[in-house]
C-alpha cells in the first residue's frame, strides 16, 4: 500500500508537467486548429525565464576587501549583488534565494508576449494549411528557439536551485500514518503539483465562468457563428495563445528545480506531451490534464522494481506503448470530441 | 531504354553522369586556395550524400507519394545498421551480406510497424510512427543492450566469431577484397581529385535506388499512392481498399531506410542508439521538404544540402570569418562578425531551422519548386521581350519602298 503511494506521488510531478504542457497544446488545438510542434520550446523558455531572474538578480559589483587577502596574497574580491545592497543585505538575499518563484512574475508577461508574436507573426498565416505544413513550420521555430538560447546560455545544464524553505525532502508517510521513513518526498514537487492544480483549475474557472471564456468556448464549438454575431473572435483566440503560451512558461519555470534547464530539455517534453494530448482526445481540456496525470503515474509504475522484474525495461516504453493501444482501440483518444480530428 | 520513356531515360543518365563525377563537380576550388574549405569532394562527406540520398529518396516513397508524415523512419535507419555490423562480427567485413540482412530486417520491421500505425491517418500515424521509434530507441538504449550494446554502440570486437574471415583477410570493410577506404587521388595542376571506393560503392547502390524509385513514380501503383494522396476518401468510396498498397509504401521507403543505414554501417563499422532518436526523422523530413517532396529530384538535393552545410558551415568559425570581413575596417569588422556568428559554426542549426522556416513559409514545393520558379520566371521574361517587340511596337511603315 505505501508503495502504490510512493508510486503514486512520484508520477504526480511528471504528470503535472505532462498535463500543464497538454493542456496548452491542446488550448491552441482546440481554439486555432492549430498543431504547435513549437510548445515544447515555449516550456524550456518559461524555464530559461527563471534562469534569466536568477542572473539578474545576483548581478554584484566587486569591491576589493584590503584587509583579507585571497591565498595568492592580493585583496580578496567581495562581491556583493546590487539587490542586497538597495534592500539590505537580508531582503537582497531572499529575493535572490526566491528567484524560481519570482520567476512566475517574470515570465507571465514576456510569454503572452511571446506567444501573441507567435500567433500574429507566423501561426496567423497557417490557419488554411494543412496540418503537416503546421507541424513543419512549427518544428522549424522550435529548432530556431532552442538554438537562440543555446547561444546565450550555453548547452549545459543550467542549476536553479528552490528556495532554501522548499529544498529537501519531509516524511510524508508518517503524517498518513504510515511507518516513518517510507515514503520521503521532496518538498518541491508537492509544491509543483500544487501549483499545476492551481493553474489548471484557474484555466478552466477562466473558460466556465467568465463572459470571455464563454465566447471562447462557443468559438470553439462553431467559430464561424460566433464570428457572424459580430465577436471579433480572432482576437479572443490570439490572447487565448498568449494564455497556452503562458501555462506551458509557467510549467517551464517551476520545473527548473527539478530539472537543470538546457536547451533541449523542450524537445524532450515535446515528444510525450504530444502522447499525451492525443491520448486524452485532440481537442479536450479534460482528456488532456487526464491524460497527462494517468501517464505521469503510470510511467512511475512501470518503473517499480517488481513491474520491471516481470517486463524488463517495461519503465521505457509504458507510455508508448499506452498511446498506441488507446489510439488504436478508441479512435479520438480518451475524451475527444465527436468531429474534431477524426480520420 | 530500361523500361523508361525517353524523358526519364535522358534524366536518368544525366543523373548517373552527375553522381559518377562527383569527386571531380565537388572539388571546383584548387588545393590551397582561400577558398577550398568550400570543396566539398572528400570521402566521407560524399558517402554521406550518397547515404542520406537513398533515406530521403525512400522517405519520398511514402510521404510525397501518399502524403503520410511518418516521423519515425530513423528507427529503421536504425535496425538497418545493427543488422549490418551484426554481419560483421559473426560473418566477416564483407558489406554485401550485411547489406542484404539490413534490407530483410528493416523491411519486415516496417511491415510490422506499418501494418499498425496505417490503420489510422494524419496526425495519428505520425504519433504512431514516432511512439514506435521511441520505443526502439529507449529499448536500443536499456534493456536490448545484450544485441545493440546500449550507448557505447555496437561495433566489432577481436574476439567477435567472424566465421567467414579468412586468414590474412581484410579488416576493415570490404566488398570482396575491394576496401571501403581506399581511395584514388588525383592530383591535376593544383586540384586533387579524390575517387573513393566507398563512395563509389554507395554511388552505385543509390543510381539503383533512385532508378527503382523513378519506376515506382512511373508506374501504376505510383499513381495508385499518388491517388491515395489527393483523396483517401473518395478511393474508399469506389469500393477500393488502398490499406496494401500504403503498406506497401511503408515496407519500401522502410527497406530504403534500412539499407541507407547498412551503408552507414559500411563506411563505419559502428551502429549507436542515436540515430534513432526522433530529431533523427526529423531530419530526413527536414531534407525531403527542403528539397521538395514529391519530386524526383528534390530528396537527393534536400540532403545533399543539409549534409554539406552541416559540414562546411560548421567548420567556419571565428577566424574565416575575420578573414572574410578583414577588408572593413577594425570596429565595423568586428560589428559585422558579431552579427554574422551565430550562424556560423555551432550555430549552424539555427541558419537549417532559419531556412527551413523560409521553405515551408514561402516555397512549400521546396527548393524543386524555387528552382522551377526561377526557370518560368526567366522563360517569361524572354517570351516577354518578345512580345514587346512584336505587340507593343508595331513594325513601321517603310517611309521609303523598298
Amino acid at each position: 500500500m505505501d508503495a502504490l503511494l510512493l508510486q503514486i506521488l512520484n508520477g504526480l510531478d511528471k504528470g503535472s508537467a505532462y498535463a500543464l504542457i497538454a493542456l496548452g497544446l491542446t488550448l491552441i488545438f482546440g481554439t486555432l486548429g492549430v498543431v504547435n510542434f513549437a510548445h515544447g520550446a515555449l516550456f524550456m523558455i518559461g524555464a530559461f525565464c527563471a534562469v534569466t531572474l536568477q542572473k539578474i538578480l545576483s548581478l554584484s559589483s566587486t569591491t576589493l576587501d584590503p584587509t583579507k587577502t585571497d591565498f595568492l596574497g592580493n585583496p580578496a574580491k567581495i562581491e556583493t549583488p546590487y539587490v542586497e545592497s538597495w534592500f539590505g543585505p537580508e531582503i537582497g538575499a531572499a529575493l535572490i534565494d526566491w528567484s524560481v518563484p519570482l520567476g512566475i512574475l517574470f515570465a507571465i508577461p514576456i510569454m503572452i508576449s511571446i506567444g501573441f508574436i507567435m500567433e500574429r507573426g507566423l501561426i496567423k498565416h497557417f490557419y488554411k494549411r494543412p496540418h503537416a505544413d503546421q507541424i513543419l513550420v512549427t518544428f522549424g521555430l522550435a529548432i530556431v528557439l532552442q538554438e537562440v538560447i543555446k547561444h546565450f546560455y550555453g548547452a549545459n545544464p543550467i542549476p536553479t536551485p528552490a528556495p532554501d524553505a522548499f529544498r529537501g525532502s519531509f516524511d510524508f508517510g508518517s503524517m498518513l500514518g504510515f511507518d516513518p521513513n517510507v515514503i520521503i518526498y521532496p518538498y518541491w514537487r508537492l509544491v509543483y503539483f500544487f501549483f499545476s492544480v492551481l493553474i489548471i483549475g484557474g484555466v478552466f474557472a477562466f473558460l466556465q465562468f467568465t463572459t470571455f471564456g464563454m465566447v471562447v468556448r462557443a468559438g470553439m464549438a462553431d467559430r464561424e457563428t460566433v464570428g457572424l454575431l459580430g465577436i471579433n473572435i480572432d482576437k479572443r483566440f490570439t490572447i487565448m495563445f498568449g494564455i497556452a503560451a503562458a501555462v506551458a512558461g509557467l510549467a517551464g519555470v517551476m520545473y527548473t528545480p527539478i530539472n537543470s534547464p538546457n536547451y533541449h530539455m523542450g524537445m524532450d517534453f515535446l515528444v510525450l506531451s504530444f502522447v499525451v494530448v492525443v491520448v486524452g482526445g485532440m481537442g479536450s481540456l479534460p482528456g488532456a490534464v487526464l491524460a497527462g496525470f494517468m501517464l505521469g503515474i503510470l510511467e512511475s509504475f512501470a518503473s517499480m522494481n517488481q513491474i520491471k522484474a516481470i517486463f524488463p525495461g517495461i519503465d521505457q516504453i509504458i507510455i508508448y506503448l499506452v498511446a498506441i493501444l488507446i489510439l488504436l482501440t478508441r479512435p479520438r483518444g480518451l475524451m475527444g470530441r465527436k468531429g474534431v480530428m477524426e480520420d | 531504354m530500361l523500361g523508361l520513356e525517353n524523358k526519364d531515360t535522358k534524366f536518368l543518365l544525366v543523373v548517373v553522369a552527375l553522381t559518377l563525377c562527383t569527386p571531380i563537380i565537388l572539388q571546383p576550388f584548387p588545393e590551397g586556395s582561400s577558398l577550398a574549405q568550400f570543396n566539398a569532394g572528400y570521402p566521407d562527406l560524399m558517402q554521406r550524400f550518397a547515404i542520406f540520398g537513398i533515406f530521403a529518396i525512400g522517405f519520398n516513397i511514402l510521404f510525397g507519394l501518399t502524403g503520410y508524415l511518418s516521423f519515425g523512419h530513423a528507427a529503421f535507419l536504425g535496425v538497418g545498421s545493427y543488422s549490418t555490423v551484426w554481419m560483421f562480427k559473426l560473418l566477416s567485413y564483407n558489406v554485401l551480406p550485411g547489406l542484404v540482412l539490413a534490407v530483410i530486417t528493416s523491411g519486415i520491421f516496417a511491415l510490422f510497424i506499418g501494418y499498425i500505425s496505417l490503420r489510422r491517418s494524419g496526425i495519428y500515424f505520425s504519433i504512431l510512427t514516432l511512439a514506435f521509434a521511441q520505443m526502439s530507441f529507449n529499448l536500443a538504449y536499456s534493456v536490448l543492450t545484450p544485441i545493440t550494446n546500449g550507448e557505447t554502440g555496437l561495433q566489432v570486437y577481436t574476439d567477435d566469431p567472424q566465421y567467414l574471415m579468412g586468414e590474412g583477410a581484410l579488416t576493415t570493410t570490404h566488398v570482396f577484397g575491394l576496401a571501403m577506404n581506399k581511395s584514388l587521388i588525383v592530383p591535376i595542376g593544383g586540384w586533387e581529385f579524390n575517387f573513393n571506393v566507398g563512395y563509389y560503392f554507395c554511388a552505385i547502390i543509390a543510381i539503383l535506388a533512385f532508378y527503382l524509385s523513378l519506376r515506382i513514380f512511373r508506374s501504376p501503383f505510383g499513381l495508385m499512392l499518388r491517388a491515395v494522396k489527393s483523396n483517401q476518401q473518395r478511393m474508399n468510396y469506389t469500393g477500393l481498399n488502398s490499406r496494401p498498397y500504403t503498406l506497401a509504401a511503408f515496407v519500401i521507403s522502410g527497406m530504403y531506410a534500412g539499407l541507407a543505414g547498412g551503408l552507414l554501417a559500411s563506411m563505419d563499422p559502428l551502429a549507436g542508439a542515436e540515430r534513432m532518436q526522433w530529431t533523427a526523422s526529423g531530419e530526413v523530413v527536414i531534407m525531403t521538404i527542403l528539397g521538395g517532396a514529391g519530386t524526383l529530384m528534390g530528396p537527393v538535393l534536400g540532403a545533399g544540402f543539409i549534409k554539406y552545410f552541416e559540414n562546411i558551415f560548421s567548420k567556419i568559425n571565428d577566424n574565416v570569418l575575420h578573414g572574410w570581413f578583414s577588408f572593413l575596417p577594425d570596429g565595423i569588422e568586428d560589428f559585422f562578425i558579431n552579427i554574422v556568428n551565430p550562424f556560423f559554426g555551432e550555430g549552424w542549426h539555427l541558419t537549417l531551422g532559419l531556412l527551413f522556416m523560409c521553405v515551408v513559409i514561402f516555397l512549400p514545393g521546396g527548393l524543386m519548386e524555387g528552382g522551377q520558379r526561377i526557370l518560368n520566371l526567366l522563360k517569361r521574361k524572354s517570351k516577354d521581350t518578345a512580345d514587346d517587340d512584336s505587340a507593343h511596337h508595331p513594325k513601321q511603315s517603310p517611309h521609303v519602298a523598298e
